[in-house]
């Protein structure tokens, strides 16, 4: 942890306010040189308007931005040293695949040869070089994506921002291009900040997450972090998928749903005020296993669904109508189980595994 | 982690946002936004000011309030000229926009054979200066006519009846144009439901054709409304002692040298002109609602007998117009119409008026408009649509404003402003810069908002990523912005270049000694008595402008295949991404 470097990005109190609205509030967050840090959050959290702000592009109401250890707050953006790759990607139409790459380095009046040369090296790295003089409309939206960063990595920046740089693509060829932009990022070594409000997006690629709602930040960790100790209700719910039960407590570790007392991890709120408890499918545990546990309770299978791999079980509770509890089996362990549609089945709720949350769970 | 008073926090953000180091770049925007700023404060805002405070003076200069207005009212012969301003405005606008409906559903709407060639000799009026079809009213039914002559009947064209008559001529085309653009932006899923109602046609035309074009006909209505009311040529050459407010503001000003009741009058005009301009902003912003991506364009239909009906209409119009414009070629080739028809080319000497200066002086200042309005409009339109400043709002209503301007009141707006000796900008006046600058002013606002959407059209990012890479701006907007909105700028310069050549009202005022302009010179020949030549002035505006129409589209389809080839779409099968 002695890590005597400053780190690459550093926000410290970031504000900002479009006329009345506040899409910002004292956000202050760290990024590790050669980090892969993700801002995700649902559409209108103000995630671009934070990666602007770093960027210079938007002016922050308040707070210090550091990269590298110096305040480039009041720095124009061309003298920040990153490069950005929009959410349209922005590549000029009238120019070629080539000339767009080349943009940032004619203008630093670099010789005609340096620029070719490290032209065709970006292209070599995004594997275009055979498309150097085609136009952008020519070019599949995959193909478009890679363009946009050789272009804003060609300036050799020693930060990269991408803002929602998937979102646009179908699915298939989206989880392609999250392995390769990862797979450059890790060869590079370059520090990164990507948004997106896809939250599988952010688990399988980032190193660290900064969770975001309404303006601020909810949780920062790496993904298992975020994944295994939602630090909210938002984030529990946001993140993953997530069982909520509704449920009144009886002390910092115990709760009552229905007839059932829950013993689960520590929270403190008043004895008898709402709680929520969270549980994921996959922690859920069923048939033998369940038997000898704590937390147990009869239930019945109300449905089944098959997902390849496993099978996701939806529960209702004993004395909890209305609240069915979704449980994912691995696909062999499922005969002994037990489980048959619309059959009864003992299910335990591991305490280690149940969070509870102050307050009514969301809706539904 | 907690909320941390999320209510409470916005109360502690301070309004002002962290300002950037002023660097070059930005010194250098702040400078071209104050130059533009400054070309609107000196040539729209500050000499609409001067007009208005001029109206409350009386003749040496000392303030009266509204005296000028109530003699104006108060004057019958004056007084009548609002009246009949409305009367010839309305009507005009009527006839046109009811007789240019049926021709552009006729042109959009119904598989017509020929309709490119309809369409091209509608806007043959476009080319010309307004007053030229006045001179050709009068030449087939006034006293002396072809018409009259022939049949013994005087219809009486001079006064309000022939003003309509030549004004309906002149203001189709825009009528036209913009009637063909509402009807062919039809949902033709709209048409599919209504046959499948078992809608009669009689029905579907009332139900579904008028409610999707009515926006398009209200901004025809205003157009047509606008021109009219605000033309001077027609008038002038065919209303005979019917006085409108245009021609009363050149009688004022020129006749009797009173500019304080020319600015009156100005004043007066200006009401309706900008009442219309209002009402038509309202109306075009609910328009853009009207057709949803979803819509499916209509396909012109078969149209039975009614096609017939329809092409022997058009073959009508088109004959009218050809005709109108047949008249005027002829006279100007003839000894003397209509007594001597012996061809001739004597009066394209242009004896009485010096020969061809002032064709070349209208040449001249239509090519500098072109560049000049060109460069400030779509520069203006840059400026205030991408670079932020407090001031961007107050800029777009001033760059919008003009077009409510009627040109004599403008006009008459730069002698006040620029023929005062206390003006640092009196340089100006007389020569042919004031009348560029009076021409950019007076046509401003259509270029302006074709930039501003040509603009808005473009991914905002582009800049930002030349700013990322430290470019400076004015070489993203050199090396991208200009090539992707180079159809609309060569657009631009086209529409100023033509009607820098036509235009009359805007430059009356302003042309001096060594300055004519062959629109002027039109007019003071036809003033003279020496219509032949006036005609003949006509006839070379005219193929001036065909001409550089003609070149202009030939020279942008060269362009466009080698500057617009990125516009093609996949060249190949896209490899796999
Ligand atoms: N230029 C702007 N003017 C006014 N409001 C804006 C502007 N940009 C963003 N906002 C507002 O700020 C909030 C955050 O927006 P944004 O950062 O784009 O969210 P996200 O990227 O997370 O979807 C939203 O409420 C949005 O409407
Ligand atoms: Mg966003």
């Amino acid at each position: 942890m002695a890590d005597p470097r400053p780190p690459a990005v550093a926000l410290e109190g970031i504000a900002k306010k479009f006329g009345p609205v506040v899409a910002l509030r004292d956000v202050s967050l760290t990024v590790a040189e050669g980090e892969f840090a993700c801002f995700l959050g649902p559409s209108g959290c103000g995630k671009t308007t934070l990666l602007r702000i770093v960027a210079g592009l938007e002016r922050q109401n308040a707070g210090v931005v550091r990269l590298a250890g110096r305040d480039v707050s009041r720095l124009p953006p061309g003298e920040r040293s990153y490069g950005i790759v929009f959410q349209s990607y922005a590549l000029f139409p009238n120019l070629t695949v080539a000339r767009n790459v080349a943009y940032g380095l004619e203008a630093r009046r670099a010789a005609r040869a340096r620029v070719a040369a490290r032209v065709d090296e970006l292209l070599d790295l995004v594997h275009l070089r055979a498309h150097r003089d085609r136009y952008p409309a020519q070019l599949s939206g995959g193909e478009q994506q890679r363009v946009a960063l050789a272009r804003a990595l060609a300036p050799s920046p020693t930060l990269l921002l991408l803002d929602e740089p998937l979102s646009a693509r179908d699915a298939r060829v989206r989880v392609a291009l999250r392995h390769e932009i990862k797979t450059l990022q890790r060869r590079l070594g370059l520090t990164t900040i990507m948004v997106t409000h896809d939250q599988e997006e952010a688990l399988t690629m980032a190193d660290r997450i900064v969770v975001m709602h309404d303006g601020a930040v909810e949780q920062i960790g790496t993904p298992q972090e975020i994944y295994d100790a939602p630090s909210s209700l938002f984030v529990a719910r946001f993140v993953g998928h997530m069982n909520f039960l509704p449920a009144t407590s009886l002390g910092p570790g115990e709760s009552r749903v229905a007839d059932l007392r829950l013993r689960h991890r520590p929270v403190a709120p008043d004895a008898g005020g709402a709680v929520t408890l969270a549980i994921r499918p996959e922690d859920v545990v069923l048939g033998p296993a369940a038997r000898e546990a704590a937390n147990r309770g009869p239930a019945r299978v109300a449905a089944l669904q098959f997902l390849g791999g496993y099978t996701r079980v939806t529960l209702e509770l004993a004395g909890v109508p209305g609240r069915p509890i979704d449980c994912d089996v691995a696909a062999g362990a499922l005969p002994e189980a037990g489980v048959k549609e619309g059959g009864e089945v003992v299910a335990a709720l591991p305490p280690d595994r149940l969070r509870a949350y102050p307050g009514a769970p969301p809706a539904r | 982690m907690s909320r941390r008073g999320r209510s409470g926090a916005s109360a502690a953000i301070p309004d002002a946002v962290v300002g950037l180091r002023t660097d070059a770049e930005q010194w250098l925007r702040w400078a071209l936004l104050a130059l533009y700023a400054g070309f609107l404060y000196a040539f729209v805002l500050a000499p609409m000011v001067q007009v208005a405070w001029r109206s409350l003076l009386d003749g040496e200069g000392g303030f009266v309030a509204l005296a000028n207005y109530l003699r104006y009212f108060r004057t019958p012969a004056i007084a009548a000229s609002i009246t009949n301003s409305l009367v010839v405005s309305s009507a005009a606008m009527v006839v046109t926009v009811v007789l240019a409906f049926v021709y552009a559903y006729a042109l959009t709407r119904v598989r017509l054979p020929g309709r490119g060639a309809f369409r091209l000799l509608a806007m043959l009026p476009i080319f010309a200066p307004s007053l030229v079809q006045g001179i050709a009213f009068v030449y087939v039914f006034g006293n002396n006519g072809v018409f009259t002559r022939l049949t013994g009947v005087n219809i009486g064209v001079y006064g309000a009846k022939g003003i309509v008559m030549a004004e309906v001529f002149y203001c189709f085309p825009h009528a036209m144009l913009i009637l063909v653009a509402a009807l062919s932006a039809a949902d033709a899923r709209l048409y599919d439901a209504a046959a499948t109602l078992g809608a009669s046609r009689l029905r579907t035309f009332r139900t579904v054709t008028l409610p999707s074009v009515r926006y398009g006909v209200m901004s025809a209505c205003f157009v047509v409304f606008t021109l009219v009311i605000t033309d001077f040529g027609i008038p002038k050459v065919i209303g005979g002692k019917y006085s409108v407010m245009a021609t009363e503001i050149y009688n004022q000003v020129i006749g009797q040298q009173n500019f304080t009741m020319g600015a009156t009058v100005s004043v007066v005009l200006l009401v309706p002109a900008l009442l219309a301009f209002l009402v038509d902003r309202l109306v075009q912003r609910r328009q853009y609602a009207l057709v949803t991506s979803a819509a499916r364009p209509l396909v012109p239909g078969g149209g039975g007998a009614a096609r017939w009906a329809l092409l022997v209409y058009c073959t009508a119009v088109a004959a009218a117009v050809v005709g109108i414009y047949a008249v005027i070629v002829t006279s100007s080739l003839v000894a003397r119409w209509p007594y001597d028809f012996s061809p001739t080319l004597r009066h394209y000497t242009f004896d009485t008026i010096g020969g061809y200066t002032p064709l070349l002086n209208s040449v001249e200042v239509a090519a500098l408009t072109a560049v000049a309005g060109t460069l400030i409009t779509f520069g203006g339109a840059y400026l205030v649509e991408r670079c932020r400043s407090p001031f961007n709002g107050a800029l777009y209503m001033l760059s919008i404003l003009p077009v409510s301007i009627p040109g004599m009141v403008l006009g008459l707006a730069y002698i006040f402003t620029f023929n005062a000796p206390d003006s640092p900008l009196n340089r100006l006046y007389g020569t042919l810069a004031i009348l560029v600058v009076s021409n950019v002013v007076h046509y401003f606002t259509v270029p302006f908002l074709t930039a501003t959407t040509a603009l808005k059209q473009m991914d905002p990012e582009f800049e930002s990523v030349g700013a990322s890479m430290g470019v400076r701006f004015y070489r993203t907007v050199w090396r991208v912005t200009v090539p992707i909105a180079l159809p609309a700028i060569v657009g631009i310069g086209m529409y100023f270049f033509l009607n820098a050549m036509v235009t009359l009202s805007a430059v009356v005022f302003l042309v001096a000694p060594g300055t004519e302009l062959a629109a002027v010179a039109v007019l003071l020949l036809d003033d003279a008595g020496e219509t032949a030549q006036a005609t003949a002035m006509s006839v070379l505006i005219i193929l001036i402008g065909l001409g550089v129409r003609t070149a202009h589209a030939v020279a942008l389809r060269g362009v466009t295949r080698r500057t617009q080839a990125w516009r093609t779409g996949p060249s190949g099968p896209p490899a796999r991404g």
